[in-house]
Parts: structure tokens; C-alpha cells; sequence
């Protein structure tokens, strides 16, 4: 038997709505047991691939296909959606979109369900299921009772019920902090080993998913598929470095000091990752050579929290046990940590949202607790994750001035200070434009133009740059540092570790309402203990400074980001 | 937004959720001392308008039976019945307009708030009383004034927040080829 | 707010009934309490619905919120009933017993007062049976069990749906409302009503919006999981009747007989004493 299972032929496909194809002449060929990476920057056209693959186009989003599409060698146009699910399981993106059911076992139980299978067979099948991502104790355990990484185990284990040929991942690492995107990783690759099924991954963090051998990696940009080749091949290759994915941190390590990354040196993983003496010779000169920065000189204080404690109404433990921080006026810090570990309770607190049980908080050595909600946002500005919780008007000016007209500030007022903000916020020459014609990056700055407006001297941002490719996150950073030029100082939660590398002077790591510890970037990312504590993940560079014997793995990051910072971005 | 029949399915769940979250725990007090404003007409309104009489009455009916039931007296049903009714009378609108494609012009409104001030009418200005009298005996005239308070303050809702959520969710449809960036 | 409906989970005979039969039994008991005005039934009905709430194990401090607001309610159509309508009992009963008089209008009959206490009982002959079903019903099962009385499962996984998403909704409008707030958005009392109204649509725009998002995920996620393939569906949550489910089913149905053989007998809803 043929064990192609996927087969595109000159495959093309134009949205109803829209005026061109979004995909041009796709061949690709899946075989069984197979495993695929597909990544491309946000619009290449990657997860319209993914929808023909499962089925929803051409059966819920309509338009124009053209060549041919085979799924276990029938075309899919002959096929239902319902066909189609037999041969492909699809894992989405949003765990929580996915999560359908009132507890794990109805979530896992619901396509078994709808297919009328009967007891006893429906509750061994949910239990195999179950057993297979380890959730056989959490059964009955309702979404909000578990963590995301949780959730998207029940995900895989609801696709898992049926012998599926296909396992369909679309952006499996979005929402999922660092440890938990390595071990969901993990996952995949046992999950596969038992079922045998070909396994195709829709994603731009490319290192994270190269944590586990891939087959191939299929480079999509304009809705063409530019490259379709080995790990070593694309990372040794000119593809991905104007296509909006960033290569892996130790490859670009290599780069800056010099060293030709070919296909011969296995650069898929730092683990296979080959250098002659020769090679290593060259980072361990380009390490030397790099100046240390200077110590910057101490920032006078703004933000100054004293012994920090708060619980929600209603529950029995503490959020937040005891926090202290101080943040110096014009930082860029990180605030890092798992999923629950009072980080966004924490933001809350200091913006008014919530008030603190004890301890205080000082602004400018002001304590803030005497102040209305609205008082706090005129000095600590906040910013939530997702742009469309924020946005209420239709046009930009609105949106930005409303802040300003509920302050009953006088028109003309309100008109000069908008059009000032919109200005520093490179959205000046979208001034008459409507909110919804702009890109995802765009409504972010629309967002932080909304509560810069209220000129704030700080702002706290929830996880800026989520689900962003290398291109948009790199759009909103560089905006980030501008503001943070002009003075203002910038707190941001995440749970990027390239954006914590790269941007932030400091990283404060909460752990269980704590901080367990504050201090700068290149010792977080390459201390074990934290790492565990805190569900990071190590920085590559450090294993890389190892392979090529510099004792001091720490400095190594920090020259990184030294390197970065002065001769990159001067 | 695709089309396809298990959207309605989702919509109506989603909706009442909706529903329900802004009747239970979302109070806005009203000129009248002890009583809130019932947002959640605004939402079923445009709901309705959007996913048809199906979807509308699925959404009255149970986003009001679950917030009942969350209060624990049990089923009022006359009043369920009524949001139900609304809901359904609202969906008509869905017709003649087409919100659906982002389409929501001045005369649109007009025909939106034309249905809702016929639907709230009807609800609760004929509806929840006669049920009232018919299933729990109660006296015709503290019916009919409930209903007319409650069916007026409806419509204002409806009219300010039922427009609102129209005109955000066309314009939140993007359309090309008009937009040129300004110097 | 995990647990909006107050399920209970604390083992008792009631609990072991089928979400589907608690259901007919909710449906059968409740139509009977309506139809009924005589007050020999409702007195029957409310010794019963506190020998049920005993078996079930429900104790009084578990619902004593949900009891509140009952309470609230109770007291409060009651008072409009009399505002409105002092003489509804007069008009019910045919005969005219005054009391004493509050002035005006406002004369106390017995008639009044007895038509009151009907009113206050029907309310205790339903509202225990309802919080009983709301503590001892596995919301998981309410969707099973819909579908299983004749509701269709589309339908039936709807509710399912508004269940498992109002936890999320909730969240997501509290978080938009804080951050809307700290832009300035105001609800209190301090602006006009059209102002205050217009500041709700500053909170439900980016909340509704959202929304629509998320129905799209949903249907996406159900669809690829083959909702909606066949004319039925089966429910992990489901469990097989047994003999007391049935006995409990009839029993209800015995009930709204005897109500409606009352009704009969009596010639109309009322029972009247006074006759």
C-alpha cells in the first residue's frame, strides 16, 4: 500500500472574499509516520494550508480551489469534513477555543460522542485517551482548574480517541510558557512513536520545535512554499534570514563571530550541533574581543512596593506573598514566571485594579493607596494582552482620545495632545483611518497610544508580543525601546525569552507569590535553579559557550547581548 | 464571518452566556431606585439581528431560564418566555438587513429599532402580563404596569447599546482599497 | 466562580436520579404548583418538597444566599400584588370579609390575606423543589439530559456550551471593565442615563467583539470533531434509569394530577373556603 497520506498537486486556493489566491501552485507530499515542520511569518498563507488539511476549507471557509489535494489517495473535494477527521486530527492554537467540553473526560469523550459511540466503549476510549498525555487523575477536573499546558494535552487526547493518520498541530507553542512548550514538544514526539501517524507542526519558533528531530521543514512566504528541506539544510541555507522566522540564537551566535554555518555542521539542535577546533577558536576570539559594557549608572527611584501581600475574595491562599520591588525611572524590565505565579495580579495591584490586603506601594514616594482607579492609570499606565479587550471606538482619534474626553479635558486640549501621541506612536499617517483596517502590530500601538495619551511615566505591558512573528515582535520591541528613550519607564510580563534577552535590562522572576529573583538577564536564563523554579527554559547560547569551551557560560550571554545592543541597535 | 449550521449552534451558546453574564452580574443602576438596567437586551438585540429568530429565541430563552435557575426560585416562566419572544421577533430584523456582511447604514437603524421597539412591545407589553395572569393568577394591573416599565426601559437599552454593538461590529469588518496613508 | 449554580456534590438518593428524570420531576412539579390555587394540595406539596430537601442531604447553610434573593423576590411581588391590587382576593372569591382598613383603598380582607398565603405557598412548594434540582444536578449531565426528554441535541449542547464558557465571559468582562475604568469609563449613578448607557457600550464593544471571535474558534474546533455528522449523538455524561428513576417520574405525574383533578372538582383554580 501507498503510504502517501498527504499529497498537494499544484494546489491553489482564493478566499471568496477576497481579490487574490492567498495560496499559489502548493506541491507537498506527507507520507506516513512522517514529521513536517511548516513555518512562515504571519500571511504566508500557512494556516490556509493547515484549513485545507483538515477540511474546513473547502467546507466552512468558501472559495476557489484549483489542482489537486489527496488525502489517503482520495481528493478532498470528494470527501466531507466529517470524512476528512477520520484520516486528520487537528490540535488549534487557542486551548481554550478547543476546550468544548465541561470537564477533561466530556472534552476528550466529544468526538466519540458525536460519532454515538456507546458504553463501555466510550468510557475505555476516553480512558486510553487520557492515559496517553497522562491527564487519567484530572478526569473530572473542569478548564479553569487546569494549566494551559494541561489544557492542550486534553486537546491532543480529544484528536487521540480516533486512530488518526494525521496528528495537525497549528502554533502549538503560542500560548504556552517555555518549559511547558519543551515538554509539549516532547509529547509529540511519544505520541507519535505510539501511534505511528504522520505528524505536521504549523509554527515560526522554529528552535523551540527543533528541540525533537523533524523530518523536514516546509518554508511558506506570499502563499508559495519557498523551501521544503532537511533542518540542516534550511539553517545552512539563505532562506530564513529575510522571511520573518528567526533562526536559532546559538546560530546567530556563529554568525557574529564569523562563523559559515553549513549544512555538514548538524546545526538543527545544539546537541548535534558539530564545530571544528578551527570554528570554535573564532567565538571564543569573538568573545574576548567584545568590550563589556559599561555599568550603568544607578536610576533615582519610581516605583518603590514594600511587602506586597493579596488575596482574591473567595479564595484561600495568597497570590501574592510578600512582594518587594523597586523599579528605577526609564527601566525596561522583564517580569517573567509560570503561568499563576501572581504576575498578572501583580500588575493589577499596582495599577489600581485590585487593592493589596497589606503593604504598600510608592510612586515618586507617593503612596498610592489613597488613589481612585483612574488616578493610577495617570500615572501607571497598563496595557492588556490582546488589543481587541481594549479597543471601543471605530476610528483611531477616538480611540485614543477617550481617555482624555472622560478626564473632561477641553477639545483643542484633547486634539493636541492625541495628535502629539499619535505622532510619537508612528500612527500619525493613519490618523482618519478605522481601527479595523489595521494590522495586529498597528493595534497594539493603538492600544499603548490609549493609555500613553493620559502621559503615564510608566506602563506595564501583558505579554507584547504574544503570537507574533519575528518581524511584528520586532516592530512592537524597537517601539517599546523608543518610548523607553523618551523617559518612560516600561515593565513588561512574558514569557519570551528572546525578548527578555534582547530588551530588557533586568528580569524579575516571580515563583508561587513570590520573587525569587531579580537581577539581570543572562544570569536568570543560565541559572538551573531558577530555570526549574520559574518554567523557563536555558538559553541555547549558554550550552553553546560549553561546546566551545568558554568556562564562563554566563558572560558569554551577556556579551550576546551586549553585542546586540551596541552594535545592532546604537 | 463562515458560514455554517454549527455557528448557530455556537452562537446560541455563546449568546446566552453573554446574556446570562450581564443579567447576573453586571449592574448598572437606573433612574429607578432599586432596579437595574437590563443590558442584556442590548446584547440579545444585536445577536439576534445578526444569527436570526432561531438563534434569538435560543438565546432569550436560555440565558434567562439559567439566570432563574442561578437564583435558585426556580423558573419564571412567563418572563422567560417573553425574552424568548423578543428574541425570536428580533431575529426577523435579520432579513432585511445585512449586518451579517458588515452592511449597517442609517436606514438599517432605523429598520433595528423598529423591530425592537415592536418586539419589546410586544414581550412585555403583552407577553409576560397575559402569562402572568394565565399561569400564576395574578392581578391585571400590577402586570401591565411591570410589563410597561420594564418594556420602556428595554427599549431605551436596546435603542442606545443594541445600535451601538451594530455600528462596532460592521465597522469591525475591514474594507480595502478606500485608505491612503496622510504625510 | 467555579460553581455559579451551586452543584452540590455530596451523595444522597436524590442525587443518584438521573439529571433527565430530576428534570420531568422539576417540569411536572412546577406545572402542578402552578396550576393549583387550592391550598390543600399546596400545603401537601410544600411537606413534601422539605421531606425531599431532608433525603438530599442539601443543608440549609449550603443555599442560604440563593434563599435570600428567593426571599427578596417573595416578599416583593407580594407587596406589588397588594399595592396594585388590594381587593385581587375579593374579586378571586367572590365574598368580602373587611378586616380593618389602612385608608383609602387599602381595606384588609380575609379574602386578601388568604389569597396571599396561597401566593406565599406556591412559591415554597416550587422553590425548594428548584433549588434541590439546581444543587443535586451534575451540570455535565443537563445537556444528557435535555436531549434525553426530547430536546433537540444541537440545541441541548448549546446550554452545554453557555455553561462550560460563562466562567470565561465572566473573567473577560471583568478584566476589559477594569481596564476600560482606568481609562475613565464610569457606570455609577453620577452620570445621566444615556451617558451611563453609552459607557456600558465602551465595556461590551471589545467583549462582544471578542466574542464573535471566539464563536468562530468553537465552531471550528466542534466541527473538526464531527459535530453535527449524525442525527444523534451519545453523552459520556448519560447514565441508564433505574426503577426509582421511574417511581420518581411517576410520582410527579401522580401530583399534577391530583392538581389537575382539583381544578375539576373545585371548578376552577381556586379552592374557596369562603364559598
Amino acid at each position: 500500500m501507498d503510504d502517501i497520506i498527504i499529497q498537494f498537486e499544484h494546489f491553489g486556493f482564493q478566499y471568496h472574499a477576497q481579490s487574490e489566491p492567498t495560496l499559489h501552485d502548493i506541491n507537498l507530499t506527507v507520507r506516513r509516520g512522517e514529521k513536517i515542520l511548516i513555518a512562515g511569518p504571519s500571511g504566508c498563507g500557512k494556516s490556509t494550508l493547515a484549513h485545507c488539511i483538515n477540511g474546513l476549507i473547502p467546507f466552512s471557509y468558501r472559495g476557489e480551489s484549483s489542482g489537486s489535494l489527496r488525502i489517503a489517495g482520495k481528493e478532498t473535494k470528494e470527501l466531507s469534513i466529517f470524512d476528512i477527521s477520520r484520516h486528520v486530527g487537528t490540535v488549534l492554537q487557542d486551548p481554550d477555543g478547543q476546550f468544548v467540553g465541561l470537564t477533561v473526560a466530556e472534552d476528550i469523550a466529544f468526538a466519540l460522542e458525536n460519532d454515538c459511540v456507546q458504553e463501555p466503549a466510550l468510557h475505555e476510549r476516553v480512558q486510553k485517551a487520557a492515559a496517553m498525555v497522562e491527564l487519567e487523575d484530572h478526569l473530572r477536573h473542569a478548564p479553569n482548574e487546569l494549566s494551559g499546558g494541561q489544557r492542550q494535552r486534553v486537546a491532543l487526547a480529544g484528536v487521540l480517541v480516533d486512530d488518526v493518520d494525521v496528528l495537525l498541530f497549528d502554533e502549538p507553542l503560542a500560548n504556552l510558557d517555555p518549559a511547558t512548550g519543551k515538554a509539549a514538544i516532547e509529547l509529540i514526539e511519544q505520541v507519535q512513536k505510539q501511534t505511528g501517524a504522520a505528524v505536521v507542526i504549523i509554527e515560526h519558533r522554529l528552535e523551540d520545535v527543533l528541540h525533537r528531530e523533524v523530518d523536514r521543514i516546509v518554508l511558506m512566504g506570499e502563499g508559495r512554499i519557498l523551501a521544503d528541506t532537511t533542518p540542516d539544510e534550511l539553517l545552512s541555507g539563505p532562506w530564513l534570514r529575510d522571511s520573518g522566522i528567526r533562526e536559532p540564537l546559538y546560530l546567530t551566535a556563529l554568525r557574529y563571530a564569523g562563523v559559515e554555518i553549513r549544512a555538514e555542521m548538524a546545526p538543527r539542535s545544539i546537541r548535534t550541533l558539530r564545530l571544528s577546533d578551527d570554528e570554535k577558536a573564532k567565538v571564543r576570539g569573538w568573545f574576548a574581543a567584545v568590550p563589556p559594557a559599561e555599568e550603568r549608572p544607578p536610576r533615582p527611584v519610581l516605583l518603590d512596593v514594600q511587602d506586597l501581600h493579596f488575596t482574591y475574595s473567595g479564595k484561600d491562599h495568597e497570590t501574592l506573598r510578600g512582594i518587594s520591588l523597586r523599579v528605577g525611572q526609564g527601566e525596561l524590565l522583564a517580569i517573567v514566571g509560570r503561568n499563576g505565579a501572581g504576575k498578572s495580579t501583580f500588575s493589577k495591584v499596582v495599577c489600581g485594579f485590585e487593592t493589596q490586603q497589606s503593604g504598600t506601594v510608592r510612586f515618586h514616594g507617593e503612596d498610592m493607596a489613597a488613589l481612585s482607579i483612574k488616578e493610577h492609570a495617570d500615572r501607571i499606565g497598563y496595557v492588556m494582552q490582546n488589543p481587541n479587550q481594549m479597543i471601543s471606538k471605530v476610528m483611531i482619534f477616538d480611540e485614543v482620545a477617550l481617555g482624555l474626553r472622560k478626564r473632561g479635558l477641553p477639545e483643542d486640549e484633547v486634539k493636541r495632545r492625541v495628535e502629539e501621541t499619535l505622532r510619537i506612536c508612528g500612527l500619525w499617517p493613519f490618523r482618519s483611518w478605522p481601527i479595523s483596517a489595521l494590522s495586529f502590530g498597528q493595534k497594539k500601538r493603538v492600544t499603548i497610544a490609549a493609555i500613553l495619551v493620559l502621559e503615564p511615566e510608566m506602563i506595564i505591558l501583558d505579554e507584547p508580543t504574544a503570537g507574533q512573528d519575528y518581524r511584528h515582535y520586532t516592530e512592537i520591541m524597537e517601539f517599546l525601546l523608543t518610548l523607553q528613550k523618551r523617559g518612560i519607564t516600561v515593565a513588561m510580563i512574558t514569557h519570551d525569552m528572546h525578548l527578555m534577552l534582547e530588551y530588557a535590562e533586568r528580569a524579575v522572576v516571580f515563583s508561587r507569590g513570590r520573587i525569587i529573583a531579580d537581577t539581570d538577564c543572562a544570569a536568570v536564563l543560565t541559572d538551573p535553579a531558577i530555570i526549574g523554579e520559574a518554567n523557563l527554559k536555558e538559553t541555547s547560547l549558554y550550552a553553546l559557550a560549553g561546546l566551545c569551551g568558554i568556562a564562563d557560560g554566563q558572560a558569554f550571554v551577556r556579551r550576546f547581548i551586549d553585542y546586540e545592543r551596541k552594535e545592532l541597535r546604537p | 464571518m463562515k458560514k455554517s449550521p454549527v455557528i448557530t449552534v455556537v452562537a446560541i451558546g455563546i449568546g446566552a452566556a453573554l446574556f446570562f453574564v450581564l443579567g447576573r452580574f453586571v449592574a448598572i443602576p437606573s433612574p429607578v431606585p432599586n432596579t437595574n438596567i437590563a443590558l442584556q437586551y442590548g446584547l440579545l438585540a444585536f445577536m439576534a439581528a445578526l444569527f436570526g429568530p432561531v438563534a434569538g429565541l435560543l438565546i432569550g430563552l436560555i440565558g434567562h431560564a439559567l439566570i432563574d435557575f442561578s437564583y435558585g426560585w426556580g423558573i419564571w416562566w412567563s418572563w422567560v418566555i417573553a425574552s424568548a419572544v423578543f428574541g425570536c421577533l428580533m431575529g426577523l430584523v435579520s432579513k432585511k438587513i445585512r449586518l451579517d456582511e458588515g452592511v449597517f447604514e442609517k436606514k438599517d437603524a432605523l429598520s433595528f429599532n423598529l423591530f425592537q421597539i415592536v418586539g419589546h412591545v410586544i414581550a412585555w407589553g403583552l407577553i409576560a402580563p397575559v402569562l402572568d395572569i394565565v399561569m400564576y393568577a395574578e392581578p391585571a394591573n400590577k402586570v401591565f404596569t411591570q410589563g410597561l416599565v420594564g418594556g420602556a426601559s428595554n427599549i431605551v437599552t436596546t435603542a442606545v447599546v443594541g445600535t451601538l454593538l451594530c455600528v462596532a461590529y460592521a465597522s469591525a469588518k475591514p474594507r480595502k482599497g478606500s485608505l491612503k496613508e496622510e504625510k | 466562580m467555579t460553581n455559579i449554580f451551586n452543584y452540590i456534590d455530596r451523595p444522597s438518593p436524590i442525587h443518584d436520579l438521573t439529571g433527565a428524570t430530576k428534570l420531568v420531576c422539576l417540569l411536572l412539579w412546577s406545572f402542578a404548583a402552578m396550576m393549583t390555587y387550592d391550598t390543600r394540595l399546596l400545603v401537601l406539596l410544600v411537606v413534601l418538597s422539605l421531606i425531599l430537601f431532608r433525603v438530599s442531604k442539601i443543608r440549609l447553610s449550603d443555599v442560604r444566599f440563593m434563599l435570600g434573593f428567593t426571599a427578596v423576590f417573595m416578599v416583593l411581588n407580594n407587596l406589588l400584588v397588594f399595592l396594585f391590587s388590594p381587593q385581587h382576593g375579593v374579586e378571586l372569591y367572590g365574598t368580602r370579609h373587611v378586616l380593618f382598613s389602612l385608608g383609602g383603598s387599602y381595606v384588609i380582607t380575609k379574602e386578601q390575606l388568604f389569597y396571599h398565603l396561597n401566593l406565599f405557598l406556591k412559591y415554597l412548594a416550587s422553590i425548594p423543589v428548584a433549588l434541590l434540582f439546581v444543587c443535586t444536578t451534575n451540570p455535565s449531565e443537563f445537556a444528557a439530559s435535555l436531549n434525553r426528554i426530547g430536546v433537540k441535541y444541537t440545541v441541548a449542547y448549546s446550554v452545554a456550551l453557555a455553561l462550560r464558557y460563562i466562567p470565561d465571559i465572566q473573567r473577560e468582562y471583568h478584566e476589559i471593565s477594569q481596564a476600560q475604568q482606568a481609562r475613565g469609563v464610569e457606570m455609577s449613578k453620577k452620570e445621566n442615563l444615556i451617558r451611563r448607557l453609552k459607557s456600558a457600550g465602551a465595556i461590551l464593544i471589545p467583549l462582544i467583539l471578542s466574542s464573535m471571535d471566539r464563536i468562530e474558534v468553537i465552531s471550528n474546533a466542534m466541527e473538526l470533531r464531527c459535530f453535527g455528522k449524525n442525527k444523534k449523538r451519545s453523552w459520556y455524561m448519560a447514565r441508564p434509569f433505574t426503577k426509582w428513576d421511574w417511581l420518581a417520574m411517576a410520582g410527579s405525574a401522580l401530583l399534577l394530577a391530583a392538581a389537575l383533578l382539583l381544578n375539576r372538582l373545585n371548578g376552577s383554580r381556586f379552592w374557596n373556603p369562603f364559598a
